[in-house]
C-alpha cells in the first residue's frame, strides 16, 4: 500500500482533517449505545484490513504532519523526551521493535537492512538514510529512543520492571491528554496513577499491575481509551494547559462540528527482549464531529453515549463546559434507529 | 488497566475534592538511628530538630553523626540549635538557610562511604527538597529516613515554567517564578521533591477560588 501524506497542522490554524479512508480507519471506541466502563484489554493481534489495528504499528496519512508537530513541541520543551541512564538497553529494544514493524508492514515507505550489528535505515517521507551500529548510541544523531520516536506516530513510554513494580523511567510524550512525563519520570505504577480518583479503591491498579508484570514477549496487548479535545491539538499537555484550557470555553452551537473532536488513544503494551522492560505506546487519533457523523452508526451511537455519560465521568474527563452543546448538535444526526453490533462503521 | 490519562483530562478543579490519600505522596516515619551504620548524616530544619534530639539523645551513634541544621524560614528561635549542640555529636553545622545547608550537604556527601545513613526531618517541603538532592547525589532511597515536623507546608513545582515555590501553605497559590495562580494537585514527585502546580483559571481567566490551607 502506498501512503500519501497530508500537509496539515495541529496548532495555530489547525488545518488537520481526515480523508474518507482515515475516517473509516478511525478506532471508534464504543461497542454499545450507552456508556459502560470496561477495562477492555485484548491481545494486540491484527485487525481488519485498513483499520487502525491492521498492523502492530499504524502509520497513516497524518504521519509527516505529526512528526513535524512533535519536532515543534520538542524544540519548545526538550523535557518531553527523557530517559534515565539505566534505560539504554530498553531504548535499543524499542528501536528494533519499531524499525522492524514499520519496515515489514510499510516496505515502500521504510526499509531496514541488517548485517549483524550494522543496520541501515531508510525513511523516505522524512528523507532520512542512516547507517548505524546497533547498540552503539554514538552512531545515531540522537539517543536511540529519541531517534526512532521522532519517526513514529504515537507517544512511547519505557517501563522498567524491578521490585515487582513498573517504573516510568523513559519516554517520548508530546501528544498526551494531560499528564506530564517530566513530573512522572522515575515514578512507579502506583505513584503515576495517583491522581486518578476512585479506581485505586476498587483495586483496579493492583490487578492491572499484576497482569502487566506477567506480560509475555511476543504477546502484546492493547486497549482503547477516549476523551474529547477542542481543536485538533495533539499537545494537550499540562505544561501548556494555561494556553489551551481556554479553548474549552470557545464551543458554540455553530462551531461544534468543526471544533469538537473525539480523541481516542490506542494503547498497546509490549514486553521487550533484552531489557525485560515494557513499551507502553499511546497512539492518539482525532476526529471532528463533522467527520464522525459521516458514519451514521457512529453519529447515533456517540450521541447516545455522550448523552448517557454519568456526570462525574463527564466532569472527570473535562467535558463539562461543552458536553450539552455537543449532545444537542449530535441529536440532529440521531434518527433513533437501532445500531448494528460491534465498533465498525456500517 | 488505566494509565495517567486521558480520563485525568483537564478536570483539574475536581481533583481538589479528592478525599482519598495521595498515592504518590511519601509516608513519613520516625527517625531511628541504624546501629550498624558506619556514619550518620542528619539534615534538620526548624522543628525537625526536636525529632533529631528525640531519636539520637544518648545514642552511641552520636560519635559517628554529622548534623546539618537550618532554622525554619523567618524564625529567630535559637533553641533548636542549642538543643542539637547539647547532643555532642561528631559535627554540627548550623546553616544560615536551606540553600546553605544543601551546599554543605554536597560537601559532606562527597566524602560519604558505604554504610552511610541519612536522616531528614522538618517541614514537608524541606524533606522533599533534601531527599531529592540526596538521591541525585547517589544516596540509595533505602538509606534515607524521614520524619515530618512543623507546619504542613508543601514545595510546589509549576508544571508550566518548572519553577519551584517553597513553603506553600494553601491552594491555590501563586507561582514564585511565573506568577500564574496554581492549583496544588494531589500528585507528588519524589524525584523532584515537589507537588505539581497547575494553572487554576486556564478555562476561565481570573476566576480564582479562595485558598484552602493544607491539613497535616
Amino acid at each position: 500500500m502506498t501512503l500519501s501524506f497530508n500537509a496539515e497542522t495541529f496548532r495555530d490554524d489547525y488545518t488537520f482533517a481526515n480523508s474518507p479512508t482515515a475516517i473509516r480507519a478511525f478506532p471508534f471506541p464504543f461497542e454499545r449505545d450507552d456508556y459502560t466502563y470496561t477495562v477492555n484489554i485484548e491481545q494486540h493481534v491484527p485487525g481488519p484490513v485498513q483499520s487502525a489495528t491492521e498492523f502492530p504499528i499504524h502509520i497513516d496519512e497524518h504521519y509527516v504532519a505529526e512528526m513535524q508537530d512533535r519536532a515543534i513541541t520538542l524544540a519548545q520543551d526538550p523535557l518531553r523526551c527523557q530517559s534515565l541512564p539505566h534505560m539504554m538497553t530498553a531504548e535499543w529494544d524499542l528501536v528494533e521493535l519499531l524499525m522492524t514493524s514499520m519496515s515489514t508492514h510499510y516496505p515502500e515507505t521504510f526499509t531496514l537492512t541488517r548485517d549483524g550489528n550494522r543496520w541501515h535505515w531508510i525513511n523516505r517521507p522524512l528523507g532520512l538514510d542512516q547507517t548505524f551500529t546497533f547498540g552503539d548510541a554514538s552512531t545515531l544523531p540522537q539517543g536511540p529512543m529519541e531517534y526512532i520516536t521522532r519517526q513514529c506516530q504515537g507517544d512511547f513510554c519505557l517501563l522498567d520492571q524491578r521490585d515487582d513494580n513498573l517504573w516510568m523511567d523513559a519516554g517520548m510524550v508530546t501528544t498526551q491528554a494531560d499528564w506530564s512525563l517530566d513530573f512522572d519520570l522515575g515514578m512507579n505504577f502506583m505513584e503515576w496513577h495517583a491522581p486518578v480518583p476512585l479506581a485505586h479503591d476498587l483495586g483496579v491498579f493492583e490487578r492491572a499491575l499484576k497482569f502487566l508484570l506477567n506480560l509475555q514477549q511476543g504477546r502484546p496487548v492493547r486497549r482503547l481509551n477516549w476523551t474529547m479535545t477542542i481543536n485538533p491539538r495533539l499537545d494537550t499537555s499540562p505544561e501548556n494547559y494555561h494556553r489551551w484550557g481556554i479553548d474549552k470555553a470557545s464551543v458554540t452551537p455553530e462551531n461544534v462540528g468543526d471544533k469538537v473532536h473525539l480523541r481516542v488513544e490506542l494503547q498497546a503494551l509490549w514486553r521487550l527482549p533484552r531489557s525485560n522492560a515494557i513499551v507502553f505506546s499511546i497512539r492518539c487519533y482525532l476526529i471532528k464531529m463533522d467527520e464522525l457523523v459521516t458514519q451514521k452508526k457512529w453519529a447515533r451511537r456517540f450521541h447516545r453515549v455522550l448523552a448517557s455519560l454519568p456526570q462525574p465521568i463527564a466532569d472527570y474527563k473535562g467535558l463539562a463546559r461543552f458536553r450539552d452543546t455537543t449532545v444537542a448538535w449530535l441529536s440532529r444526526h440521531d434518527d433513533g434507529l437501532p445500531t448494528s453490533p460491534g465498533f465498525a462503521p456500517d | 488497566m488505566r494509565r495517567p490519562s486521558p480520563d485525568r483530562l483537564t478536570s483539574l478543579r475536581d481533583m481538589t475534592m479528592q478525599p482519598t490519600p495521595i498515592r504518590s505522596r511519601p509516608l513519613y516515619g520516625t527517625l531511628a538511628p541504624v546501629r550498624q551504620a558506619t556514619r550518620h548524616i542528619v539534615l534538620a530544619e526548624g522543628e525537625g530538630a526536636s525529632a533529631v534530639t528525640d531519636a539520637f539523645r544518648g545514642h552511641d551513634a552520636l560519635a559517628r553523626t554529622s548534623i546539618l541544621f537550618s532554622p525554619a524560614p523567618r524564625s529567630a528561635d535559637r533553641r533548636p540549635a542549642t538543643d542539637l549542640a547539647s547532643l555532642s555529636c561528631e559535627a554540627l553545622h548550623v546553616a544560615s538557610g536551606v540553600e546553605d545547608l544543601l551546599a554543605e550537604l554536597a560537601t559532606t556527601l562527597s566524602s560519604a562511604t558505604m554504610g552511610t545513613r541519612l536522616y531528614i526531618s522538618g517541614s514537608e517541603d524541606f524533606i522533599g527538597r533534601a531527599r531529592s538532592e540526596a538521591l541525585q547525589r547517589g544516596i540509595d532511597a533505602d538509606a534515607i529516613q524521614t520524619e515530618h515536623r512543623g507546619a504542613p507546608t508543601r514545595r510546589v513545582q509549576c508544571v508550566h515554567c518548572k519553577g519551584f515555590t517553597d513553603g506553600v501553605a494553601a491552594s491555590p497559590t501563586v507561582c514564585s517564578q511565573c506568577g500564574l495562580y496554581l492549583l496544588v494537585r494531589d500528585h507528588y514527585s519524589r524525584r523532584l521533591g515537589a507537588f505539581m502546580g497547575v494553572c487554576i483559571d486556564a478555562e476561565a481567566p481570573g476566576e480564582i477560588p479562595p485558598a484552602e490551607a493544607f491539613g497535616a
